[in-house]
């Protein structure tokens, strides 16, 4: 129970996106996006607000329809694939005020509906504990929601997601709301995640944040540019952005990505 | 005191608030987390309609409630959840209409009628042995559908997206719930009336989310508040020869602001 057990075959893509086009109404939001998601990948989007960013994963989800092309969820259809996805919504988007703690919100994770009408078993209570653990939270788990800071919450969701026993974990602007050292606890934590084998593909409309955690990065601005690479081109932003690249990555423009990779190696 | 007990109309009074709190803080508690107030409170006002169609046609106003807050339930909800805009304006159409269709069809009905303003302020000393039974019925439909749906009641009334991808049946809980409101609402429509309704519904469980964070406490506490209102507002009536559904709405009103004022400056009270 130590290590998050794939129920996939090797090689298998976890999600297989082909010319995948989406619209409200009559605005085209998303245009030919291909996007293969395997197994182990830590995948960070990058893209202006309005670019997509939810959409694509609102479609992952099966929450929304594409207007064309195809998705599979573990070679199945996202209304059922994403049973093995882990989703760790917009922040944002919470009742901050609801009254319930910790571990209550972390053992939703367990729910299904082959739960319905049957109670919480001593796996998920144990399970529920392992991923609060994962999360350094196991001492916050009798506490109200909230009283704890964004960054603990964050935390929360991340687990609850992870309770889920996913094999990819999708993040929707984690730490929007969050100051700059939760922000590197939950990404440190989300490597660590990463490497007891749940892959994750994560949003985010600030690429400093998520450029020294993630594997590969890609831009998203109505077109996908991402080639499963670390090194995001001045090409790649101002396709996506449509502007000048210092004026967009806060003067961090990809070669100082590049100089952070020979660090590590 | 004995003297009240003995007369045969409080007792049912009595029994009327013990049954109406059941249903009342268990159903409360959803709508508060839910956020299901002001949909609520046009179920409550809509079902009006009925009672004047029951008038006008001469049938049973309970049915003609019961028939008329399932389908404002069913629109409200679907409105709610289908239409992207401007659903509290539409909500709150419907909730002046059903008003209305109510007074125009009691204007219509000839000779006599007092009895249609019991139904708007409510009438606890005229609950019958009927009533009683029709509020026996409902608080054990509504607990056992929320024993059946509680863990995924609460987590849809959290975070419904997740629960979603979770694969629960979100849209068939909500249905669930909303005909539940509807339900409720003709109960304490015998108590509090429809006009007042919405606060007997919400006021307890507001006051257990303040100061609790499991729901099944809240439900719990919800049910002895209103319990504590309903009988508390119904002997001061008797008292002081009030109106018992004004009164138990205003003792509801002074403990939530009492509540308010307690959980802003009692540090150690806040969860």
């Amino acid at each position: 129970m130590n290590s998050v057990e794939s129920k996939t075959p090797q090689n298998e893509p976890l999600v297989e996106i082909k010319n995948l086009t989406a619209s409200y109404n009559h605005d085209i939001v998303l245009s030919g996006v291909n996007l293969t998601i395997q197994p182990n990948d830590f995948i960070g989007l990058i893209g202006p607000n309005g670019g997509g960013k939810t959409t694509l994963l609102k479609i992952i989800l099966g929450l929304m329809k594409p207007k064309a092309g195809s998705v599979r969820v573990l070679g199945e259809a996202p209304e059922i694939g994403r049973s093995h996805i882990g989703y760790v919504p917009q922040f944002a988007i919470y009742d901050s005020d609801f009254p319930i703690n910790v571990r209550d919100v972390v053992r939703m994770g367990r729910l299904n509906q082959k739960k319905l009408f049957k109670p919480y078993t001593d796996e998920d209570d144990a399970i529920v504990s392992e991923r609060l653990a994962w999360m350094d939270i196991l001492d916050l788990q009798d506490r109200a929601l909230r009283e704890l800071s964004g960054g603990q919450r964050q935390r929360v969701y991340i687990a609850r997601a992870l309770a889920t026993e996913p094999d990819i974990l999708l993040l929707d602007e984690p730490t929007t709301s969050v100051d700059v050292d939760a922000q590197s606890k939950i990404y440190a934590l989300l490597r660590e995640i990463n490497h007891r084998g749940v892959a994750i593909l994560l949003i985010s409309h600030d690429l400093n944040v998520i450029s020294s955690y993630v594997k590969t990065i890609g831009c998203l601005n109505q077109r996908l540019f991402y080639h499963s690479q670390k090194e995001v081109t001045a090409e790649m932003l101002e396709a996506s952005y449509g502007c000048p690249v210092e004026l967009i990555a806060h003067g961090l423009p990809h070669r100082v990505l590049a100089e952070h990779e020979r660090r590590h190696q | 005191m004995r003297e009240i007990l003995s007369y045969s109309f409080m007792q049912n009074a009595l029994l009327a608030g013990v049954l109406v709190s059941f249903a009342c803080g268990i159903i409360g508690t959803l709508v508060v987390l839910k956020k299901m107030v002001f949909i609520s409170g046009g179920v409550a006002h809509t079902a009006y309609g009925g009672v004047g169609l029951a008038f006008y046609f001469g049938f049973s106003p309970v049915l003609g409630a019961v028939a008329f807050s399932m389908i404002a339930s069913f629109l409200m909800g679907t409105i709610q959840r289908q239409t992207r805009q401007r659903q509290d304006t539409l909500i709150g159409v419907m909730w002046a209409m059903g008003m209305a269709v109510g007074i125009l069809f009691a204007d219509m009905t000839p000779g006599y009628k007092a009895d249609l303003m019991s139904y708007l302020f409510g009438s606890i000393l005229a609950v019958t042995t009927a009533d009683l039974i029709l509020m026996l019925i409902v608080d054990i439909i509504v607990i056992a559908l929320i024993a059946l749906f509680y863990k995924e009641l609460q987590a849809s009334a959290f975070d419904e997206t997740f629960a979603r991808v979770r694969n629960l049946p979100v849209d068939l809980l909500y249905i669930i719930l909303i005909a539940l409101i509807g339900l409720v609402v003709v109960m304490l429509m015998r108590v509090v009336g429809l006009i007042m309704i919405i606060a007997l519904l919400t006021v307890p469980a507001a006051i257990g989310s303040l100061f609790l964070i499991h729901m099944k406490h809240i439900m719990w506490l919800a049910t002895g508040l209103s319990l504590i209102f309903t009988t508390s507002g119904l002997l001061l009536s008797y008292f002081f020869n009030l109106t018992s559904g004004a009164t138990i709405i205003l003792v509801a009103g002074f403990a939530y602001l009492l509540a308010l004022l307690i959980h802003r400056f009692c540090k150690p009270c806040q969860a």
